[in-house]
């Protein structure tokens, strides 16, 4: 399966606009499920993107709607596990302000902030989560690896 | 999202279907806030069942209701919960703060 290695499967232009939440969502669910997720797994990934692009449009464009957003998501080894897994690597770029750590971090129950529980649904769901910024841009890389395929009974 | 507001004596039940998000949530807290604080209902019902999709944004607004139902005096109730809606529940690690029944006849029992 060498030549699917980062595979780009689905890229997304779009604005910041709450609307367009369930269009991502519309999409990727089933992309998910062509990657050999379980449906919980399909849920929870949907989520987890779910969640980044709030956080994008609540804290790094300050709920200002018409603002680029960028996702794209690819197939590519997975991270720390050498030839023998594959996994799911989505990117999303924003020009919005640069990510406050410490303003995402809070969620007890007197604290709770919607981006707050958004960044401990990601980190729950994820198999790794980066932050960058990069020439005026945020990148934020989310990992999660592939179900290991299954090997089919006459081999 | 789709809401509807059933009275039933002292009771308020909120029939919740469709997806919460960032864009339907604002709707679902006003909706909550309102017969909490504005008219002090004794007891809100949430009929989850029919929730398709609900994401940090929806259930922050189920938080901010039971916070101010603790204010208020009032019983914030969930019932419905299905494997979407327990699923994010269960994320979040908040299930203990809520009081949550199967069906409507234990949400709405004395």
């Amino acid at each position: 399966m060498a030549g699917r290695r980062r595979d780009l499967l689905l890229s997304m232009a779009f604005r910041s606009d709450p609307e367009s939440l369930c269009s991502v969502r519309g999409a990727l669910a089933p992309l998910a499920e062509k990657l050999g997720f379980s449906e919980p797994e399909c849920r929870a990934v949907v989520l987890a993107v779910d969640e980044a692009l709030t956080n994008v449009m609540r804290h790094a464009y300050a709920g200002r709607r018409g603002r680029p957003i960028e996702v794209s998501f690819r197939r590519i080894p997975a991270p720390g596990r050498g030839a023998k897994r594959d996994a799911l690597e989505i990117l999303l770029w924003d020009r919005g302000r640069k990510f406050d750590r410490a303003k995402l971090r809070g969620r007890a129950l007197e604290d709770v902030r919607p981006g707050g529980l958004g960044l401990h649904f990601i980190r729950e769901i994820m198999d790794a989560v980066e932050f960058r910024r990069t020439a005026g841009r945020n990148r934020l890389r989310l990992i999660k690896v592939l179900p290991a395929p299954r090997i089919p009974k006459d081999s | 999202m789709e809401i509807s507001a059933r009275k039933l004596g002292e009771f308020t039940i909120f029939d919740i279907s469709g997806d919460i998000d960032l864009a339907t949530s604002p709707e679902l807290r006003q909706a909550l806030l309102h017969e909490i604080q504005a008219l002090r209902r004794p007891r809100v019902i949430v009929n989850l069942r029919a929730v398709r999709y609900m994401d940090s944004s929806g259930l922050a607004s189920l938080i901010e209701a039971l916070k101010a139902s603790k204010d208020a005096g009032t019983r914030f109730v969930l019932f419905g919960m299905n494997t979407t809606v327990r699923e994010v529940f269960h994320l979040s690690k908040l299930t203990t703060f809520f009081e949550i029944y199967d069906d409507e006849d234990e949400a709405s029992a004395p």
